[in-house]
């Protein structure tokens, strides 16, 4: 009895995740879901269908555009960042700035970033002024910076960020002794990136990209700061949907939406498991 | 490639002349000289840090020399780079490729030399083989234990039959048994193929029991090299005497090339002093203790270690030794016995420090 009380006891310490799991992952999901189905307490599935009309199908290609285009720049630069930060000299002042401020900038999200971005790069930024008065050029065009190319601006300055903090620990993980290894065995620099630290790398390397897609993709706070007009993304969208109740005259449609939201994160996230399950075969 | 016959290659010889190797003000070499003969294995023995591993890198090519030159056979190979300098590496951490099986490891030197699939398979399968490993084939190295990861290791350098096999501490971080039996291995498999060896070592029982030839090194310079019985032996220098087996140290005076210890006259050895004060090396099996009443020292510690038994004893004039008795004797010695000590050498080295 008490055995059993003990074996039992450092599950009962998961209780208050699994009650926050409940309250803020589990029941919003169940609300989302059902109210996806229904109208006025009626089921329906007109709310399902309006996903299918043009303006939520542009949004969310839109959002997928932004979610894979930042996804892919923030973990080329940021991996060849971490890469930089990892060959130039382990523990030093170097590694130890750029991660501090990596960790950082990653979290610089929402109306303070947009707004510094305005401040630059707006209508009367400092940036659009300077290179107006000196070069002649209009950087600010016809406001990109408000609309999708914006968007994806933004975002990379914090996906790019968070690529180097999630994906240091894969580089750090590669000995010098592999490298060595494969030059002792005759392989040249090409062939022990091809053969040894590429398919070493790469499930670190992709799936890093998901997350960072994943993570721009329920992004809201930024765009929603940076966007006052129009819905060019999904949560955007949802906002428009929440605030307004005549939206496309449906009123449970910001359910949908989320329901919509929902399922491609959970694609992105059943693949980065996958690739998580292909590499935990060979790393402990 | 028959699959029965272990194909084995005529050993070369390596020679290290001269190498200096510096970093940022530490001399890690500091003008090392060594000849390995084809086909032999030799232990390079000494201190941490007197720069056995850099004197390794500098031969596998994984570092380069301030100044000297490294020779394979009639081949300066000084700066050829490590991927085209045929050697086979053993590292001192575990080095195997995680993403790869056993075999998939052993193959990776075969398939960047463009070995066929099946030769490059049948090779691998007879190298592990070779190491005791064929049943773990399909392993990743995850699933294999530290010792099973270094045999690997070295089925994996020596399948692409490298003209020199440098082993680099391969045996340190595991357990004294599985180490006394790979080391037995190493030197197995090394008879076998034929290839010549440089083992790193700081483990003196390692070094001796499986070598042809023993070099201590000390500050990135080599002491003595010679085959590990005269090492023992016949040391050339104090160093060696200190660091290899234990050594009494007993202050004596020379005279005429004849130093008087412990109320004996012996001869002293080529490069000791000659004449004046000295310091005798004497190890513990040349002195003898024998009880008697009216001996002048006194037995401070016993212990018995199996085959012999160390007694520590002090003498009349205050130093203490450590000599060594067989078990019949032992048995009659007790602490505060007292004893005589006898030393029993032809002839000695008497250094001045
Ligand atoms: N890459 C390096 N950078 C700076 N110093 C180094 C480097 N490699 C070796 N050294 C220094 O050179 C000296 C010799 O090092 P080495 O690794 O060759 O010693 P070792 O004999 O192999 O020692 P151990 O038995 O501890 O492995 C040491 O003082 C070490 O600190
Ligand atoms: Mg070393």
């Amino acid at each position: 009895m008490i055995k059993a009380a003990r074996r039992a006891l450092p599950s009962l310490g998961m209780v208050p995740f699994l009650g926050y799991l409940t309250v803020f992952l589990f029941i919003p999901t169940v609300i989302v879901v059902v109210g996806a189905f229904q109208d006025d307490g009626r089921p329906t599935l007109d709310n399902v269908r309006a996903l299918g009309s043009g303006p939520v199908l542009h949004a969310l290609r839109q959002s997928l555009v932004v979610s894979a285009s930042t996804a892919v720049i923030g973990a080329v630069v940021g991996g060849l960042l971490a890469y930089a930060v990892v060959t130039c000299k382990p523990d030093g002042a170097v590694r130890r700035a750029v991660t501090s401020a990596c960790g950082v900038l990653a979290q610089f999200g929402g109306v303070m970033l947009a707004f510094a971005f305005i401040a630059t790069l707006g209508f009367s930024g400092a940036v659009t002024t300077l290179v107006k008065d000196s070069v002649g050029v209009n950087l600010y065009g016809s406001g990109w910076l408000f609309d999708v190319p914006g968007i994806i601006l933004v975002y990379s300055y914090f996906q790019i960020p968070l690529m180097v903090i999630v994906f240091l620990p894969a580089l750090d993980g590669i000995k010098v002794q592999w490298r060595e290894a494969a030059e002792n065995l005759g392989a040249s620099t090409w062939q022990y990136w091809r053969q040894v630290a590429g398919p070493l790398l790469l499930p670190a390397f992709l799936g890093s990209t998901l997350l960072l897609f994943a993570n721009a993709f329920a992004s809201y706070a930024t765009a929603a700061a940076l966007v006052s007009q129009g819905n060019p993304i999904l949560p955007l969208f949802i906002r428009s949907a929440l605030t307004s109740e005549i939206l496309l005259g449906r009123a449970n449609l910001g359910y949908a939406l989320a329901l919509e939201m929902i399922v491609v994160v959970a694609i992105v996230m059943t693949g980065y498991a996958l690739l998580v399950r292909r590499t935990s075969r060979w790393l402990r | 490639m028959s699959a029965s016959a272990l194909e084995t290659r005529e050993g070369v010889e390596v020679r290290l002349e001269g190498l200096h190797r510096e970093f940022s003000g530490v001399r890690a070499l500091d003008g090392l000289d060594l000849t390995l003969r084809p086909g032999e294995l030799v232990a390079l023995l000494g201190p941490s840090g007197c720069g056995k591993t850099t004197a390794l890198r500098l031969v596998a090519g994984l570092d380069d020399p301030d100044s000297g030159r490294v020779v394979v056979g009639d081949r300066d190979v000084t700066h050829v780079p490590a991927n085209r300098r045929d050697m086979g590496m053993v590292f001192q951490a575990y080095s195997l490729f995680p993403h790869l099986t056993a075999q998939q490891n052993v193959e990776f030197g075969l398939k960047l030399r463009r070995v066929d699939r099946s030769k490059r398979a049948g090779r691998a399968r007879q190298m592990l083989e070779l190491v005791g490993l064929a049943s773990q084939a399909d392993r990743f190295a995850s699933q294999l234990s530290g010792g099973q990861q270094q045999r690997v290791a070295l089925a994996r350098a020596l399948a692409i039959q490298p003209a020199v096999l440098l082993l680099d501490e391969p045996l340190s971080a595991l357990d004294a048994k599985v180490r006394a039996q790979l080391r037995d291995e190493i030197r197995r498999v090394q008879l076998e193929v034929g290839t010549t060896t440089l083992f790193v070592t700081h483990d003196q029982e390692e070094a001796l029991s499986i070598s042809d030839r023993v070099g201590v090194m000390n500050q990135g310079r080599l002491e003595q090299l010679a085959p590990p019985e005269e090492l023992y032996t016949a040391p050339s220098t104090a160093f060696v005497a200190a660091f290899v087996g234990l050594m009494n140290r007993i202050p004596c005076r020379v005279e005429a090339g004849r130093a008087s210890v412990l109320g004996a006259t012996v001869r002293v050895t080529d490069r000791s002093v000659t004449s004046g004060e000295g310091i005798a090396m004497v190890r513990p099996e040349q002195l003898v203790v024998e009880a008697s009443d009216a001996g002048s020292a006194e037995v401070l510690q016993v212990s018995f270690l199996g085959s012999v038994t160390h007694v520590r004893v002090r003498t009349a004039d205050g130093h203490e030794l450590l000599s060594q008795a067989n078990g019949a004797e032992a048995a009659r010695l007790t602490v505060h016995t007292p004893v005589r000590v006898r030393l029993v050498a032809d002839q000695l080295l008497v250094s001045s420090d």
